[in-house]
């Protein structure tokens, strides 16, 4: 196993084991006892099997899962930065459809093959969101008729 | 049976094919996806019109993989892997029409005897399902959890250990009986974690990264043009090759009974048992018709089997099983005796309209193969947009709540990374699904126990408790047995080399 696998292993069974532990911590340590009984039958599984995952991470012996290379890191961290931002905060700050358009259009743009010098390669991405935007508010206003944070526009 | 054909409940049955047929081609969008998004719009349905919806759903979606794993040898789910085999090299030689009629025919034959099997033994069983008591019902959704964990996944502990995540999760939030806080880290999880937001982040999220992942690279996949084939000769070749199609249909079937085990493992063992006891073996691989109808007929037979342990006794026999208990458990019916005692309209409706739907997947697949291929072509760039907005829509109508869309994402950014990592979404669903049946039923047992006998002798004593413990033991027994032996032939392969 090469390093970057490895010392990715290590940092994931690592977080998981002290996700663990946390849980573990707070099942035994927390009132009124009768509460915590079934989550510390789980916890004490779950650190014990997290453990062990962790030290044979430790030791170069986690054989299952490829991690991530740096070229997959490098394509999915802008994709995933503007996700989370429409996720976390634009949806409800600039209101469902308009944030969701948005997106819809920047993820587009942003892993699309066809080149970005084009005058006819945005026409046609503004006509696929338009089309998007309208079966989502066909679907949820029209149809089901979920009401959504409205900020911006609609 | 009257029920399936009122004029909404039999639209809902085709649109369900229909879209499922579409959705099932389209690479990258699993079954288990397709119908944890589609959840969200059977809120407003009464519970029976949901399940036909999710039911069709579910049908469709695996037949429809077979599309794009014929025409541009993608496989739309894992379930058609072993399609890809022959049916794209039949694609290749000119006959991609007649491989696509081979595969909806066979899948029908599988699907149609899968649900038989589900009608004749779901009664039966949830009839012995009533002598379960607390400490049962306890031992069963554990049994789910690890035989999912050690099954499903390549790695045993990290499949168990995706379950405990999994039932760590169903205890956030208020503790029922003393109503007291349990890690709640953050206002989002106060009121717990909704199973429907957690299901479309765990297994729509990690897709949208995956794709994400891909880049800006365009699919480079070529659909074949098929020419037009007499369906009368299809017909007759799945029926000539009974061999195949017994293999396929009885494969599936017995694959689909057993909880944990999915289709992808039922098509390839179809294919490879035909191939066995062919006498036409060396054709295999280079289009032989046979190895599509044996793998089709068995991912498809596997479909009603997997929903009899879910509907009798709480398990669900696959990830999409699992989904579907989740759109059981919003309308407030607990599969089990419950079901079939209290909701008997809605358990044989839902499972009348599973039979009607594998014949209307059978001729709408037939004509919507032209149209799944195209969409199947859709670029992965809109695919992850579209798939990350129904996901933000969806979860967010569960409860019309910003706390949902949160949880949602975060499980589902966690997922994609635990999983490059061996960790498995299935086993970790089954946890948050099961674990508050697992807890309820410890908590009740419990009291029974204190006022009877000791905790002890009450869940660890009895022939049932015995048997269900056992078969615990022996599922994560068999799959450490089975990691081990693959270590050690992928050690001598090395040291061959």
């Amino acid at each position: 196993m090469t390093d970057l696998p490895r010392n990715q292993h290590i940092v994931a069974s690592g977080l998981v084991a002290a996700v663990g532990a946390w849980v573990t911590y707070i099942s035994y340590t927390q009132e009124p006892a009768a509460a915590f009984l079934f989550p510390r039958m789980i916890s004490t599984v779950f650190v014990v099997l997290a453990l062990w995952t962790f030290g044979k991470a430790l030791l170069g012996k986690s054989q299952v899962g490829n991690g991530l290379s740096a070229q997959a890191m490098k394509n999915i961290l802008p994709g995933l930065i503007v996700a989370l931002i429409y996720i976390f905060w634009a949806a409800k700050g600039l209101g469902f459809y308009t944030a969701s358009t948005i997106t819809f259009f920047i993820l587009l743009s942003l892993y699309d093959p066809a080149p970005h010098s084009e005058g006819r390669t945005w026409i046609k991405r503004i006509i696929i969101t338009a089309g998007f935007l309208a079966v989502m508010y066909g679907l949820f206003a029209a149809l089901l008729n979920v009401y959504t944070p409205r900020e911006i526009f609609f | 049976m009257g029920d399936v054909f009122t004029p909404f409940n039999f639209m809902l049955l085709l649109i369900g094919t229909i879209g499922g047929l579409i959705l099932g081609a389209t690479p990258g969008l699993s079954p288990t996806m397709a119908v944890a998004l589609l959840i969200p719009f059977t809120f407003r349905l009464e519970a029976a019109q949901g399940l036909i919806l999710l039911g069709a759903a579910y049908t469709s979606t695996v037949a429809g993989g077979a599309v794009s794993a014929i025409l541009l040898k993608i496989p739309g789910a894992p379930a058609n892997i072993a399609t890809t085999l022959d049916g794209h090299t039949m694609a290749q030689k000119g006959q991609g029409a007649k491989a696509l009629q081979l595969s909806f025919l066979a899948s029908a034959v599988g699907g149609v005897f899968g649900v038989l099997l589900l009608i004749f033994l779901t009664p039966v069983l949830a009839k012995w399902a009533l002598a379960f008591g607390p400490s049962h019902l306890f031992w069963l959704a554990i049994l789910g959890v690890t035989v999912i964990g050690s099954l499903d996944s390549s790695s045993l502990v990290k499949g168990l250990l995706s379950g405990c995540i999994g039932l760590w999760l169903a205890t956030i939030g208020f503790d029922d009986i003393m109503g007291a806080q349990r890690f709640i880290f953050h206002p989002a999880v106060g009121g717990g974690i909704n199973v429907i937001p957690a299901l479309i982040g765990l297994f729509a999220i990690p897709q949208v990264i995956t794709m994400f992942a891909k880049g800006r690279s365009s699919s480079g996949a070529e659909v074949i043009v098929v020419q037009k084939s007499p369906i009368k000769a299809a017909i007759q070749e799945v029926f000539s090759r009974k061999r195949a199609l017994a293999i396929g249909t009885a494969v599936g079937s017995v694959i689909g009974l057993i909880p944990g085990v999915g289709g992808q493992i039922a098509g390839l063992v179809a294919y490879d048992q035909s191939k066995k006891f062919s006498p036409e073996s060396e054709k295999f691989g280079t289009g032989h018709s046979e190895g599509v109808i044996a793998a089709e007929a068995a991912n498809n037979a596997m479909v009603g089997p997997s929903l009899v342990p879910l509907l009798t006794l709480s398990i669900p026999g696959s990830p999409t099983a699992a989904v579907l208990l989740g759109g059981l458990l919003i309308h407030g019916i607990f599969p089990g005796s419950d079901l079939f005692d209290n909701h008997p309209d809605v358990a044989w409706t839902f499972i009348n309209s599973m039979l009607i739907g594998q014949i209307l997947m059978c001729i709408f697949g037939l004509y919507v193969a032209g149209l799944a291929a195209s969409v199947a072509r859709v670029p992965h760039s809109v695919m992850a947009a579209v798939v990350l907005g129904l996901a933000v829509f969806g979860s967010y109508s569960v409860q019309n709540s910003m706390g949902d869309v949160y949880v949602m994402a975060s499980l589902g950014v966690g997922m994609y990374f635990l999983e490059r990592f061996g960790f498995s979404a299935a086993p970790l669903v089954l946890g948050l699904i099961l674990g508050p049946i697992a807890e309820a039923n410890f908590i009740q047992g419990s009291m029974i126990a204190n006022a009877t006998s000791s905790v002890g002798s009450y869940f660890f004593t009895g022939p049932l408790n015995l048997t269900l413990i056992i078969i615990v033991v022996a599922s994560i027994a068999y799959s450490a047995w089975m990691e081990v032996r693959n270590r050690r032939y992928t050690s001598k392969e090395e040291i061959m080399q």
